[in-house]
């Protein structure tokens, strides 16, 4: 084994590890650290992949983004060292059936298809990629780029709007 | 890089697709349903760059289609937050079941 193969199988490993904990732990702040973790790894997953953007924006959005929400809203919505019930023993066993079931066919697929990796290069610059986003052409894609951007706009209105505390009414009149 | 196959990378993002969906069919805590979306984005982002970088290189649509994954998945969590605080305020919990008047 190469210095390579066993970086990604410890980074797998990891990622796969903190993954169960964090779906399976009874705390809810650890299942958020775990969370944390786990999208940490699949950083480190893509920097072995070689697409250092994609590891930066994961790091920035989810890392530095979505689990600090996560994390906020757990502590304005309960008490962060409660223990959460456990799940019904049955519920437990007919997922864990259905998991690994749709895990074992699903790979079955994988497996029979037995992808083959092209030995073309890849080189992913960020300025191909930028030019490529703005760009109008064939392969461009500004119009996604704008439709998100207004998406965008759109989602922090209306959290916002969901998320304001509306006046009690004797205060109005 | 070419000395692992693609199928063990897919074997990982298979796996924590399934890891997500486990963790939906169990917790009935809307944060941490939210968090096992949260896995099985992550585990399609995996699954776009690497069919990108190795089966398709002289393209870029799958990082793009990843980074539009984010962007989206980033509005996601920000709407369903203020969904939930909302809920918390009006029921004093977050439980889905407790919410189940919402469906008449």
């Amino acid at each position: 084994m190469t210095a390579s193969q066993i970086i990604f199988y410890i980074i797998s490993a990891f990622i796969l590890g903190t993954a169960i904990l964090s779906v399976t732990t009874r705390k809810i702040f650890r299942s958020a650290i775990w969370l944390l973790f786990s999208l940490i790894g699949i950083a480190g997953l893509y920097f072995w992949l070689e697409v250092e953007f994609i590891a930066a924006v994961q790091i920035v959005v989810y890392v530095g983004g979505i689990v600090v929400l996560i994390i906020f809203s757990l502590f304005l919505t309960q008490q962060a060292g409660k223990e959460m019930l456990k799940p019904p023993i049955l519920r437990s066993i007919a997922s864990v059936l259905a998991v690994l079931f749709g895990f074992a066919l699903t790979y079955y697929l994988i497996y029979k298809n037995n992808f083959q990796a092209t030995d073309r290069n890849f080189d992913l610059s960020v300025k191909k990629i930028g030019s490529q986003m703005l760009e109008t052409g064939e392969n461009g894609y500004a119009l996604p780029f704008e439709v998100v951007s207004i998406l965008l706009l759109a989602a922090m209105v209306g959290c916002i709007v969901i998320a304001i505390k509306s006046k009690p009414e004797e205060n109005n009149g | 890089m070419a000395d692992i196959p693609i199928s063990h990378i897919l074997f990982v993002s298979t796996a924590l697709f399934f890891i997500g969906m486990y963790g939906l069919f169990t917790r009935r805590n809307m944060i941490t349903m939210l968090m096992s979306v949260e896995l099985i984005l992550n585990s399609v982002n995996i699954n776009f760059v690497v069919f990108n970088k190795y089966m398709y290189p002289d393209k870029l649509d799958g990082i793009f289609f990843t980074i539009f994954i984010i962007t989206i998945a980033a509005a996601e969590a920000a709407v369903a937050i203020a969904i939930i605080i909302n809920l918390y305020r009006s029921h004093r919990s977050i439980d889905v079941e407790s919410a189940e008047e919402m469906k008449y």
